[in-house]
């Protein structure tokens, strides 16, 4: 309770997230019906009792079908995060504590990696390796690990001209043991926050790509390919497009408020400056 | 400022090899042809095919024939649409998306300079709350969510817009609004936490102390030095709406590069593919060179530093 009154953003967030999450992986128990069970008896219903969201045009349960779409979206988007934190971080921090002339090579290229459009790499990727769930994973990974790694090794680089630092050298701590001990628990904070805003921008760029019609294919469902199928009735049958985007906007904006909420919780000091 | 200028573009030109040649190297390790289709050519045709396009030299000199191409400015044939090749497919769809971009830019810098402003005027207030949350969403809604809502209040129920194709300005509102909510949103933020900063430091204090109104201070003496981060974010931008269009475009039905790029995907249609991204690169190549530029021209500081 009194974390509640203290971070309110968080719990709210949080909770929010935490039951999309839940409803994802529960999603064999919780829905209704299978995600690909075509009843031709009732298509495009509205929502009722039967079908909470209604049916799309092949009588599937859309309820059921944003429960399946959870699980893609947000398996997606975590897996591909974790990717890029990951990465991104040992790049990242190698890179900025090597300092001198393998930093400039090594952030050459990520700034031109950083530079060039993020969707126009993940599709130019996918058009290489094939789409489906594990080309649009790939893709997403190979092009979102630059963003941490810039964040990490700024982090590195001021860190590493710490005296703290500067002492464990004195004492002859190689490398490797400065790094790991005395360098990275300190950037954990930025990890955190850097997580929570690579798994919104994840769902973001696949659920993208799947209403282009480049991303996940039927009979699979992930958020943006039914919000695809629903914008093509959207004139007459507005519930299909209306429950996915819904479900996506909230997700995302619980993302980012978590983001912002937890970088002021771990940065004081920056939440005063902007007030 | 010349010579600074030269140092960046002759940076620009090995950044656009490197994208030229890795397009190149990822559409060739692609199994399957852009002729590959249900029903296969008879072997004589399916060769003849391929000899006008080159496609049965070794993969080195096809690169070599495209990087030749590309030094005089031909981007190829298209391979989907026979007949027409790229370059004038991108002269026709270029103009529309730069319009629509152009469009994007203004809106967004308005607006969100605007809503920066407001809300740094009066931190905490319930305008500020209101704005950045308001932000806060335009960065979470994804760019289809909100163009299909726009189609459907501005146009399926209160026919105001017209909801596709373009053929008037008219026709560009919804989707510039549509493509300029994310970058809006990102100013607004960069806006109201660089000028919050800006308006603690100690010469905003003398001014205020010599006795100038809150306007004053803000828009003649605290705005200027608290815009370098939202210039810096104009390069990133320019990614920003290249992506945005790709949506925008598909949903609007605009003729535009964007939308011509996707169908190329579906297409297969490589040599398109290959000629859109590199006018992107070039665009954002570009961009970065006017933003620092920018930067210089607003920051003495980095005048020296460069030169």
């Amino acid at each position: 309770m009194r974390f509640f009154q203290s971070h309110p953003r968080i719990v709210l967030s949080g909770g929010f997230i935490l039951l999309v999450c839940l409803g994802a992986l529960a999603a064999p128990w919780l829905a209704p019906y299978p995600f690909d069970q075509q009843d031709t008896h009732s298509i495009l219903q509205g929502p009722s009792p039967q079908h909470w969201m209604g049916t799309d045009r092949l009588g599937r349960d859309l309820f059921s079908r944003l429960l399946y779409g959870a699980r893609m979206s947000m398996a997606v988007g975590i897996f591909t995060a974790l990717f890029a934190v990951l990465f991104g971080t040992i790049y990242g921090a190698a890179s900025g504590y090597m300092g001198g002339r393998a930093d400039n090579i090594l952030m050459r290229f990520v700034d031109l990696v950083y530079s060039l459009p993020d969707l126009l790499l993940i599709i130019l990727i996918t058009v290489t390796i094939g789409r489906g769930v594990l080309g649009i994973f790939l893709a997403l990974s190979l092009v979102s690990w630059v963003t941490v790694a810039r964040i990490i090794r700024g982090e590195v680089l001021k860190l590493r001209e710490f005296s703290y630092v500067e002492a464990a050298r004195a004492v002859g701590a190689p490398h490797h043991r400065i790094l790991l001990l005395h360098i990275l628990p300190n950037t954990l904070g930025v990890l955190i926050v850097t997580l929570t805003f690579r798994i919104p921008a994840a769902i973001l760029a696949e659920s993208t790509l799947s209403f282009i019609g480049l991303g996940i294919a039927p009979p699979f469902a992930s958020w943006g390919s039914m919000a695809n199928e629903g914008w093509s009735a959207m004139k007459f049958y507005p519930h299909l497009i209306l429950f996915p985007s819904l479900v996506l906007f909230l997700t995302m904006i619980a993302f980012n408020v978590l983001g912002d909420a937890l970088r002021d919780a771990f940065d004081p000091e920056n939440r005063q400056r902007s007030g | 400022m010349i010579g600074f200028t030269l140092r960046r573009l002759t940076w620009g030109i090995p950044v656009l090899w490197l994208v030229a040649t890795a397009t190149f190297a990822l559409m060739h390790v692609v199994p399957g042809g852009p002729f590959d289709q249900e029903k296969s050519l008879p072997p004589e045709i399916q060769a003849n095919v391929d000899a006008k396009y080159h496609l049965d030299q070794p993969v080195l000199r096809q690169y070599f024939f495209y990087l030749g191409d590309l030094l005089r400015g031909d981007l190829g044939p298209s391979y989907k649409y026979l007949g027409r090749n790229v370059n004038d497919m991108i002269r026709e769809t270029f103009p529309v998306s730069m319009q629509l971009g152009l469009w994007a830019v203004l809106i967004s810098v308005i607006l969100g300079l605007g809503a920066g402003i407001i809300a740094a005027a009066r931190p905490l207030s319930w305008a500020d709350h209101a704005g950045m949350f308001l932000a806060t969403a335009g960065i979470s809604v994804p760019s289809f969510v909100i163009g299909t809502f726009l189609i459907f209040l501005f146009s399926y129920r209160l026919h105001l817009f017209p909801a596709a194709l373009w053929e008037g300005w008219r026709y560009s509102v919804l989707p510039a609004v549509t493509l300029a909510l994310l970058p809006t949103a990102y100013i607004a933020r960069l806006t109201r936490s660089s000028l919050l900063e800006v308006l603690h430091k100690d010469f905003i204090r003398t001014v205020r102390a010599k006795g100038f109104g809150e306007r004053q201070v803000i828009l003649k003496h605290a705005l200027k030095n608290s815009v370098t981060p939202v210039v810096s974010f104009l390069g990133p931008l320019t990614a920003t709406l290249v992506t945005g269009s790709f949506v925008v475009e598909f949903i609007f039905s605009v003729p535009g590069m964007g939308r011509y790029f996707i169908t190329a995907v579906t297409n297969r249609d490589y040599p398109l593919i290959m000629g859109v991204t590199l006018v992107y690169a070039v665009l954002i190549v570009v961009a970065n060179i006017v933003v620092d530029l920018i930067y210089i021209w607003l920051d003495p500081r980095m005048r020296i530093k460069n030169n």
